[in-house]
Order: structure tokens, then sequence, then C-alpha cells
């Protein structure tokens, strides 16, 4: 077969119907995936949820969702998700590389049981590892700390060991438990 | 053409990272350790033998003036059914590679190869021409994962056998990046 000449109309139609064509296959990959992705995201914060409260069964009894202003007036967004051993609060500040959502589990008396990260874009081998360096049993642990006065890594004067080269992961990271914490006082306060 | 040639030339010869230097972003960023190497070497080779066959399918019926921007959108399409199928079945890769995916549109070596191999060649040419510069790339990527996990992290795919105080942080950071892969091209270009 010849190749077509680029004339005007067969470079417009050969444009168009490849458009056309790629944007029919996405639209049925995207009808066939987004099920399990969405999926995917609820096993995932159930899950978080559960690791984070230290149970293998419980139920959310309520989901809060607060908007309180930070000290820069600017509104930050808090889900707290109530169970039978306390609340899973949902936090987000900014990281080293981008939005860190992180998920903290309270008991009722604000201790810390346990922490996962919902999402995060930090350097692979650096701030990546803060989803197991604040866990029970390493070197930087937060699990049955109260962040009554904030936690701070220890470059600020604090008790919590930073992260190796990655002191801004870290100060982000212990800036959404400290406000995970207050907001969770905060509605317990309005209970 | 042998096919066996095709993709020996695609891991020795023309081994798009340490002979044909395309694709130098996602090498440099994406192998901090091996088995991200392997992971995006992986989805590169897949992107790559899909592109190449479908732009050799239809090479005849694409106008020279329009080709760029006809295997761009090839290449988009593969990339993003790539992306949402790793989402919705590969959560894990996701979680590790998930920034990177999308960028796979861009990676030269793709648009590099549509336009040097498979517009010119056979379908299936074309596809055995994806396998083997896509087993380069992922050879590549995970020799130097491999590489800067050992001497950064003192592990290989996860399994640490250095204790972390004789850990080089560096090699996981950029400059090891460059580092490793230089000294990588000088030792392959020698033994070659």
């Amino acid at each position: 077969m010849k190749k077509l000449d680029s004339s005007l109309l067969n470079m417009v139609l050969v444009l168009t119907c490849v458009a056309v064509v790629m944007g029919v296959i996405l639209a049925f990959m995207n009808n066939l995936t987004s099920t399990p992705i969405a999926q995917q995201k609820e096993k995932a914060l159930a899950d978080g949820i559960k690791m984070v409260m230290q149970a293998d069964d419980m139920t959310v009894s309520r989901i809060d969702t607060l908007r309180l202003l930070d000290n820069k007036n600017k509104e930050q967004v808090f889900v707290v998700y109530n169970n039978e051993k306390g609340a899973a609060v949902e936090s987000t500040t900014n990281g080293f590389g981008g939005k860190l959502r992180v998920l903290v589990g309270f008991d009722t008396e604000g201790t810390i049981l346990g922490y996962t990260l919902l999402e995060h874009s930090e350097t692979p081998g650096l701030g990546a590892k803060a989803d197991k360096w604040f866990q029970e049993g390493e070197k930087g642990c937060i699990i049955g700390m109260t962040p009554s006065t904030p936690l701070t890594v220890s470059k600020d004067g604090g008790q919590v060991d930073a992260i190796t080269a990655s002191t801004i992961t870290s100060r982000a990271f212990l800036l959404a438990v400290n406000n995970a914490y207050n907001a969770y006082i905060n509605q317990k306060k309005e209970d | 053409m042998n096919y066996l040639n095709i993709i020996k030339n695609g891991i020795v010869k023309d081994n798009p990272t340490f002979v044909l230097m395309l694709g130098m972003c996602p090498t440099l960023a994406t192998t901090t350790s091996a088995g991200n190497g392997l992971a995006m070497g992986l989805a590169t080779m897949a992107v790559l033998m899909c592109t190449n066959f479908v732009i050799s399918c239809m090479k005849n019926l694409t106008p020279d003036k329009v080709r760029i921007p006809v295997f761009i959108v090839v290449i988009a399409t593969f990339v993003t059914l790539l992306q949402m199928a790793i989402k919705a079945y590969l959560p894990q890769v996701d979680k590790e590679l998930g920034l990177f995916i999308p960028l796979i549109v861009v990676n030269c070596i793709i648009l590099g190869r549509a336009e040097a191999f498979a517009a010119k060649n056979s379908p299936v040419a074309s596809l055995i021409d994806g396998v083997g510069i896509g087993l380069g790339f992922t050879l590549a990527l995970t020799l130097l994962g491999i590489v800067r996990e050992i001497l950064g992290a003192g592990a290989v795919f996860g399994y640490a056998f250095i204790p972390e105080d004789y850990n080089i942080l560096l090699f996981v950071l950029a400059p090891g990046a460059f580092i490793t892969l230089g000294y990588l091209i000088a030792i392959v270009n020698k033994l070659k």
C-alpha cells in the first residue's frame, strides 16, 4: 500500500480518526477500571483505619469532617472516623514532595495508637521511609505518645528522631499528627 | 531481518540507556532501588511493545507531516491504559511508581523507536524491537537500581545485608544516580 499524501484533508481526517478511536478505547478502559480503583481506595482506607486503631474488628460509628483555620488563616480539612476505641483522624500537610496525607489513630485519651500514610510524594528511599520510621520499635517511634504538647523533631528540641536526611518530611509528618490531635480534641470538646 | 538479532541489538548494540542514552530522566529518577528500576523497565517495555506494533500497523495510513502528533496520541493512550490498569489491579506498584508512570509518555525511547524503527519496519519486527529495547532498558534500570540499593541502602530487592551504619546515603540521592550511571556507561562501553 502506498503511503497517504500529506494533503490537508488526509491530515485532518487521520488525526481526527486516531484521536476519536483512542478516546473511545480510553473511555472503555476507564469504565472498566473505575469500580476496581474506587474499591481499592475504600479498602485502603478501611484497612488503614483498622491498622491505626490496632484493632482487627471495629465499626466506625460516626464520620465527622472538620474545617479548622490554621495560624496562617488557611482552612484545613480533617476527617474524624469515630469508633469504639477512640478515633482515626485524617490530616493533610505539605511534605517535601507534595501533599502528605496521614491517618492517625487516637484512643479516647488522645494517645497515639498507630498511623499510616494514605498519600505522599516523598523521595523514595528517604522521606518515603516515613511509613515505617515512626512505627512501634523503630527509631522515631511515636506510638504511645500524646501530642498535648506538640511533637517536634530532636533538631527542633523535641523528643522524636527525624528520618535521616529527611528533616522536612519528618517535620511535615509531625505537624500532621499534631494537627490531627488538635482536631480530635476540638471535636471531643464540642460533643 | 532475524528476530533474534533485533532482540540482541536492543539489549547490547542499541541499548537505550548505555548506548543510545535515551530516556535519562526516568533512568535517574526511578532507580533508587532494584525493585523500582525493574518495575519501571517492565512498564516501559509493555508500552513500547504496544506502541511499536500499533504505529507500525498504521504507518501507511499516517501522512508524514502529522506523524509525530499521531504517534504521541497513540503513546499517550497506551500509557494512560497502563496507568489505569496499575491503579486498579496493582495498588502496591502504584504507590511506589505512580508518579512516574505518566512520564513514560515523554520518554524519548518510545517516540525514538516509533520514528527510527516502527515507521520503517513490519508490525511483527516492530513488536520484537519493542521487546529487545524494552529488555535492554529493563536490564539497565535494574542494574543501576541494584548498584544504588547495595551502596545506598545495603540491600538488594529489599533484603538488607549490610548494617545501616555502612550505607552511603548519597547513592540513593540524585548525585548517586549520576555517578553510578557514569561508571556503568564506561564499564559497558569498555566491555562491548
